[in-house]
Parts: C-alpha cells; structure tokens; sequence
C-alpha cells in the first residue's frame, strides 16, 4: 500500500510541518465505460465498491456521488454500532458487520475510532423487560453476546441515570451488549473511499445520476450531470433518494423517506462513557470524543425529503433525556441536523437484484444503516460480483414483499434504531 | 414543521395531524382474484416522490376526519387541501 499511514510517516511529515501529506484519494474524470458502477458516496457505497475491488478483483468500477462523499446520512448519524437484532437473518446481518468493524481501523490502514463501549438498552414497563429478555436469550442463541442487568446494575454501568422508581417511565433494567459501541462515521467514508481508491476505483464526486438508461431488460449506463457513462452492472446505495433512482429505472420500491433528527450539545468533560438507548421514551446518548452529547430523535411521521425536521420531535426527545439524566438539565445545544432515511414497511433492509438486469439495490436501512456499513458493503459486493445473493442477505430480497416472506424487526427490536 | 389547512377546522399546526400516507391507492374491488404481485403492489409499494406529492392526512387531533392535501416533498410546501371524494386538482 503506498502512503501508508503509521507513527513513521506522521514524524517523517512533522518535520515538513505537515504540509507534504499526499491526497488521500485522487478526484478523476469519468470514464466512457465501467464494468460496475456504484450510486452514492456514502460509507455503505464505497465499502461496496472497496470489497468489490478487493475481494472480487473488479478494479474498473467508479463511484458516483452527486455531492462530496460521506456528506448524507453518513455524515449525519449518531455513530451507533450494535448487532442485538431479534430474528436470526438481521443477528446474521448485523453482527456479519460487527465482526468486520472489529477489525477495520488494521485492515484500512485508517483509524475509524472504533470504541466498543457498550450499548446499553433499557426498560421503562413490564413489556419492555419481558421483550428485552426474550431477545438477549434470542442473541445469544445466535452467538451474539447480551446480558440482562437489573436496576441496580444499570446504574452501577452508567452512574448518571435516574433510576428512581418515582419517574413518569422508571428504569426497570436493561439489556447491555459489551461488544457494540460507535465509530468516528466521517473516517468510515475517508477510510474506505481511500481504500477504495488504492485499488484503482474512481470516486467521482459532483456526478448527480440524471437518468437510467435500459435496452429491454439489461441496464446499459447512467445518464450523469457529467455526461453518460457505460456500464452493465449499477448498483444503487442511494439511501433516502433510492425510490427517485428507482423511478428513473421504471421501478417502485416499498419505501418511504422521512427526515430523521440528531443534535448534540456544547463539549464538557467525559460523563458518560457508553451508549444509553430507550425505546419507550425514545432517546439515545453517547458522547463523542470531542465531548459532545450526541443525541438520536425519532423520525418525522410524513414522507419529506427536506433534511430538517420538526421541532416537536426534538422538544419530545429532549424531554425524555432530561427526566433520565437530570444532570444535563443546563446543557446548551449547539446544533441540530436531519438526514432522509428511507423506510421499508417491515424496518428491514433491502440488498437484492430487481426485475432489471444489472440493477441491484442497496437500500431501506431507515434509520439504523451506519452500524452495518461495512457488512452491508460486503455483502452487496457479492450480490453484485456473482449476480446472487450472499447466504447472508438472501432474505433481504425484494421479493420477500412479494412472498410475505418479511424480516419484521418493526416490533420485535424493542429498540429506536 | 408546517401549517395544515383542515378543510372542516381551518389551519393548524402540523403536529395535530397524522399522515396517511399517498393518497388514491384504491382498495382492489376484488381481493380474492389478487395475484402476489398485484397485492404486494398494493400493500408496499409506494411512489415516495421527491416534489409534488397526493398524499392522505388525518387531523387526529382535533375533528379526526381524513381529507387529501397536494405537497411538495422537496420544501414541505403545501399546493392544495381537498376533502375525501373530491377530484384531485390538476398538477400545474
């Protein structure tokens, strides 16, 4: 690998005052023609056109962003990683991911910051903790670790916590996975595009995909704000915008795109050093490295593709983070974001080839797609490489809304995602 | 975060109101002749339109009956309120 980083080349370019560190991927014209071409610069994007480089030796590929990479939802998550998903296909999805992240940063060359603190899930009625316990037994049935703490381990993990049973939705325990945490999500991009780009993938960002062209049943190229480019094989990971892709291709995908809110707050010293998530009260913190509280909200209830969001849905999360952690009652919020999730009815994915040969996507992972990035990116490789699914995403299929076959973690997760 | 004009109520607040979703997808007249495919046509498949968009909305929080509005996804902007049963307007 040329350029590769490590304490030599930070003290080689220290002594430069560090003005002679080299791009880290380069920024190249679009070809006429690729053998595979990925839509959408984001981490899950450019993991797909990493792993295809890499582990299925297609090297003619480009990704195509119409803005700069990782500047979507990417870059607008809370950095949430966990893989304690009730039914056996998202445990195999999900923790397929897991197990990557373990190993990512080396395997890069490029720290991601991975930090398995912990994700703590918690309880605030009898049906939370009877469903919270069916799915540690549910996970660790498939191998993926969960421990059930009551109250009183609760707050001994994190000491801030009101778990005074006098709140309007007291803390009746929780579920922890230890091996879960967050990662830096803007370095999962640069990680990857540079990666990518290594192996000779063209990342060309400001290409916005106009139009779709097809003869008959067989994708042929795109149509780009930078000309047409040739390819057979288009795989689209256009999170929010896929039903716009996928209606320049004659499709319909079972999607709905909502505007999914985060903010985090002014830096203070550590105070909490893991991830608190609450279905019931919907809200989830962490703290960043920067020591920002990183706080996730729900989603609008209407389709918008405006990356805002409404201020009641902030008012109502703020609400429940203050009755749980009342030290933060004098916190100032510095900034509030949106970014388009795209919804699929049974809150499951979708990583499948269409009725379109040659068209493959990668799409539906609603609110909680940054923690299976490097999975997701695998997995589509392969789909996209051998025109079949993987074992691992095989019921992830678009058809499965055809067959009635659904992955349906709408309820069963027990958690915001 | 917008204002709706409720055809019975007059204009309120978004947060009184739920959203239905796209609107004019008829219930096929006969289920049992259904394929698959026409079902899951039907069930999920949605059109999900950046820009002007027929949609259903409920104000669930104050008279609860349903009409249609015409909206622009892209800006949230609404082009048109129209009660249940009433043709749509014309896209411009």
């Amino acid at each position: 690998m040329k350029n590769k980083y490590s304490i030599f080349s930070l003290i080689k370019n220290a002594f430069s005052n560090h003005e002679n560190w080299q791009r880290a991927w380069r920024d190249p014209e679009p070809k006429k023609e690729y053998d595979a071409i990925i839509v959408g610069g984001g981490g899950h994007g450019l993991a797909t056109a990493y792993y295809l480089a890499k582990k299925h030796k297609m090297t003619n590929i480009a990704v195509v962003e119409k803005g700069w990479i990782g500047g979507g939802n990417t870059g607008r998550n809370t950095t949430i990683i966990r893989s304690n998903y009730l039914w056996d296909a998202s445990a195999g999805l999900y923790d397929h991911a897991l197990k990557i992240w373990e190993g990512l940063s080396q395997e890069l060359n490029y720290n991601i910051m991975f930090s398995q603190r912990g994700v703590m899930n918690l309880a605030h009625n009898l049906q939370d903790v009877r469903d919270l316990k069916r799915r540690t037994h549910a996970n660790r049935l498939n191998g993926i670790d969960a421990v059930w703490l009551n109250t009183d381990e609760v707050k001994k993990f994190c000491p801030i916590i009101n778990t005074s049973p006098d709140i309007r939705y007291p803390v009746l325990g929780g579920t922890l996975q230890k091996r879960a945490g967050t990662a830096r999500h803007d370095a999962v991009a640069w990680g990857y595009a540079r990666g990518a780009d290594q192996l000779g993938v063209d990342i060309i960002q400001n290409c916005e995909v106009k139009g779709i062209k097809r003869d008959g049943d067989q994708i042929i190229g795109i149509e780009t704000s930078k000309g047409y480019i040739k390819s057979k094989k288009i795989g689209v990971v256009a999170a929010g915008h896929s039903s716009v892709i996928a209606n320049m291709a004659g499709l319909k995908l079972p999607l709905e795109s909502k505007p999914l809110q985060a903010l985090v707050s002014e830096p203070v010293k550590p105070i909490i050093d893991t991830v608190v998530m609450s279905n019931a009260v919907h809200a989830y913190v962490s703290q960043s490295d920067k020591g920002e509280l990183v706080i996730g909200a729900g989603t609008d209830s209407y389709v918008s593709y405006t990356q805002k969001g409404s201020h009641n849905i902030v008012e109502e999360t703020l609400r429940a983070i203050l009755e749980l952690y009342p030290i933060f009652s004098r916190m100032k919020m510095l900034r509030q974001w949106g970014g388009i999730v795209d919804i699929c009815p049974d809150a499951s994915p979708i990583i499948s080839k269409t009725q379109v040969k040659g068209l493959y996507f990668n799409c539906g992972w609603g609110t909680g797609g940054f923690k299976a990035t490097p999975g997701s990116g695998d997995l589509f490789a392969h789909t996209i490489a051998n025109d079949e699914p993987h074992k691992l995403n095989a019921a992830f299929n678009i058809n499965r809304f055809v067959s009635g076959d659904l992955v349906d973690e709408h309820g069963a997760a027990a958690v915001a995602h | 975060m917008f204002i709706i004009n409720c055809p019975y109520c007059g204009e309120r607040d978004q947060t009184e109101f739920s959203s239905g979703g796209e609107a004019h997808i008829v219930r096929p007249k006969q289920p049992t002749e259904l394929s698959d495919d026409e079902w899951a046509e039907f069930l999920f498949m949605r059109k999900n339109i950046k820009g002007i968009q027929f949609e259903r909305w409920n104000h669930s929080h104050g008279c609860r009956k349903w009409f249609n509005v015409v909206r622009d996804t892209s800006n949230d902007k609404i082009h048109a309120v129209y009660k249940m049963g009433e043709k749509p307007p014309v896209n411009k």
